[in-house]
């Protein structure tokens, strides 16, 4: 054995895990002929995880959506930023079930129609989402919320005789640990400040254990210090889940982002890096008025 | 690893599921139903009349009437309390038990009607020769216990079904259920619909085969409905202590994060409504033979918005709440309607106005809130 073939060794090593690596993101050495799909679950093998493409929709002749393509990545951070009015929450209300859009393809993976489900079922396959206002259930407390959140089964039998299991507690507790709402468990979800009702927002859709997590304004109303705990917890999530979030905090964006999308219209204007975005002169023109 | 994570979730104290009911709360249902199902029956049937501690028929008939209107009551607290949907029809459920009770307390009279005939009196009259199909199992009693379940429940699912999967909420949904309560009631008015038109059925002679008036009977249908108060009492409050009463909770406040969480509230909704409406029914049921009369004004608007009134003024999304409202405001009622009967739809009114403005939490919440005053001034 010599040095040199040592190093060929390591070298080959890295290559194959390398290729391992990229396979599991996008797989784009194993056909996908071959495999077996289960209905239902989620297929990431050519590398998406959300798929727009092409989708309309107007509000009384209103284009609020117009033409709009967008992809992510399993695991991906994207942000995305456009001005007031630029289609940022009716994409979300497509994305999740709320609105029909009137053209257009909305894809889950690569075979998970999303047009054919509605909101609770979207719900159930894996997508989360958090609104531009904290919406939590104001007169149930903070563990209560957490739980309704839990991932289960969501019939009204299954309800009924509900209980609490241990693993799903210690879920609970890690999720009350991670939106650092320990000391709040037995308060009413109205009576938490809005950063905290940001914060357990969250916490619910992490109890769902969703794939893809939309979250408008995440940040809005938060002090510094739970922006920065927050900017933390998104960078913690990234790889794990896909997430999407629609911010005006440039800064927050900053801290965050890979990839930044910019709507404009109801479709994408430009992507890139921060930065990128930032020198580009059709975003400028948008952001600073024509 | 897995030790670890459950030291860290134990330390951190989760809270406990609550048990059904505290420890006071049992003592103080146990006292009910004892006063209910044994003191009252020997002071009403044992303790002579002309004793201090004597209770009188009168009495007995009242409270026993209250109670019916109180399982209503509770009924529209689950629905409107917890669900946050407002019905301004249950009164259609109760008369709908009401009359399938009715039916067969008609055909226990038998041949003792005025006309000697085996139809019912207003049959006779209208000089019809047969029972109408829907009459077919007025004679069994079996069957009519199963109906009084039934027909609600089932009018419940089909209206329950569209209103909800159309997304009606709020108060456009209040106002269908009380177009239906007042279209039912225009088609129970009619002679030709078969149920006695604006006369309704009276005049009952027989409940299984027993005489109706007796006091021993009257006292058995009393303790029944005492039964049946506590017995809905007790399932509401396992029903709003589950997980499903709490996703009943979260629909009334923010409906879309809960469609959000993965929940249809259909199903949720439609449940509870039904449950709702059966208990309406079944507190009819138990009304007729009580009071020995049922007609279409049981189904007038002013009835189900009473039923509300009584949960309103009571305090909403407490269960014991409604119940305490059914009996004050009930109690006001036959207390006012003797002594200044042209003033009680006035006092209903201002009460109700004053409930709204002053106790949004109603006399339970009022009472509740200034006892954890008191409690917290005691601490400090």
């Amino acid at each position: 054995m010599t040095p040199d073939l040592f190093e060929q060794g390591a070298e080959r090593l890295a290559t194959h895990q390398a290729r391992v690596v990229a396979e599991v993101t996008s797989g784009d050495r194993s056909a996908s002929f071959g495999r077996i799909h289960e209905p239902g679950s989620l297929d990431l093998t050519h590398g998406r995880i959300l798929y727009l493409e092409d989708v309309h929709v107007s509000f009384d002749g209103f284009k609020a959506i117009n033409g709009l393509s967008l992809d992510i990545a399993p695991g991906e951070l994207r942000c995305i930023i456009g001005p007031n009015g630029a289609g940022k929450t009716t994409m979300m209300d497509i994305i999740t079930g709320k609105t029909k859009p009137d053209s257009g393809q909305v894809f889950f993976g690569s075979t998970i129609d999303l047009l054919r489900h509605n909101e609770p079922e979207i719900a159930q396959l894996g997508i989360g989402r958090k609104f531009q206002k904290p919406t939590v259930f104001e007169q149930l407390t903070v563990f209560e919320n957490l739980e309704l959140a839990l991932k289960t089964h969501k019939g009204v039998a299954a309800s009924m005789f509900f209980k609490l299991n241990g693993t799903q507690r210690d879920r609970l507790g890690e999720v009350l640990k991670t939106i650092h709402l320990e000391d709040s468990v037995r308060r009413q979800a109205g009576n938490l400040s809005h950063g905290q009702k940001q914060w357990l927002e969250i916490g619910m859709l992490l109890m769902q254990d969703p794939k893809l997590l939309l979250l408008d304004e995440p940040v809005a109303g938060m002090t510094d210090y739970e922006t920065e705990r927050t900017a933390e917890l998104f960078l913690t999530l990234k790889g794990k889940h896909s997430l999407m979030v629609v911010e005006h905090d440039m800064s927050f964006i900053n801290t965050i982002s890979d990839i930044v999308t910019v709507l404009c219209d109801g479709s994408v204007l430009a992507q890139g890096t921060l930065a990128q975005v930032q020198a580009d002169e059709r975003v400028i023109e948008v952001y600073l008025g024509r | 690893m897995h030790t670890t994570t459950t030291t860290m979730t134990s330390a951190m104290q989760l809270p406990q599921p609550a048990p059904l009911m505290s420890r006071r709360a049992w003592v103080a249902f146990l006292a009910a139903l004892v006063t209910l199902c044994a003191v009252v029956p020997v002071l009403n049937l044992w303790v002579p009349e002309s004793s201090l501690f004597h209770m009188s028929d009168y009495a007995v008939g009242l409270v026993g009437k209250i109670m019916c209107y109180a399982i209503c009551a509770l009924a529209m607290d689950l629905i409107w309390g917890y669900t946050g949907i407002l019905s301004l029809g249950h009164g259609l459920f109760f008369a709908l038990g009401g009359y399938v009770m009715g039916m067969y307390l008609m055909r226990q009279i038998g041949t003792d009607g005025n006309y000697k005939s085996n139809l019912p009196d207003f049959m006779v009259f209208l000089d019809w020769k047969t029972l109408p199909w829907h009459w077919t199992f007025s004679d069994s009693f079996i069957a009519t216990l199963i109906l009084v379940v039934a027909v609600p429940g089932v009018l419940a699912w089909v209206f329950g079904y569209f209103a909800f999967r159309s997304r009606i909420k709020g108060v456009y949904f209040s106002i269908i259920t009380q177009a239906l309560t007042f279209a039912a009631m225009l088609l129970f008015f009619r002679n030709e619909t078969g149920f006695g038109g604006n006369n309704g059925f009276t005049d009952f002679k027989r409940i299984l085969d027993l005489p109706i008036a007796t006091p021993a009977t009257r006292m058995t249908l009393f303790v029944m409905t005492s039964a049946c108060l506590l017995g809905c009492y007790v399932f509401a409050r396992w029903l709003v202590q589950s997980k499903f009463g709490r996703v009943l909770q979260a629909i009334r406040d923010a409906e879309s994060r809960v469609m959000f969480s993965g929940y249809s509230p259909l199903p949720y909704k439609l449940t509870i409504w039904v449950i709702s409406a059966v208990m309406c029914g079944i507190a009819g049921a138990l009304y007729v033979p009580q009071v020995g009369i049922i007609n279409p004004s049981e189904m007038s608007t002013a009835n189900s918005i009473e039923i509300a009134v009584w949960a309103a003024v009571g305090g909403r999304a407490s269960l014991i709440g409604p119940i305490v409202g059914a009996f004050l405001v009930n109690g006001m009622k036959s207390w006012l309607t003797v002594t200044a009967p042209e003033f009680w739809l006035y006092f209903l009114g201002a009460l109700f106005i004053g409930v709204t403005l002053y106790l949004p939490q109603g006399v339970v919440g009022f009472v509740q809130k200034m006892n954890a005053k008191k409690q917290s001034g005691e601490k400090a």
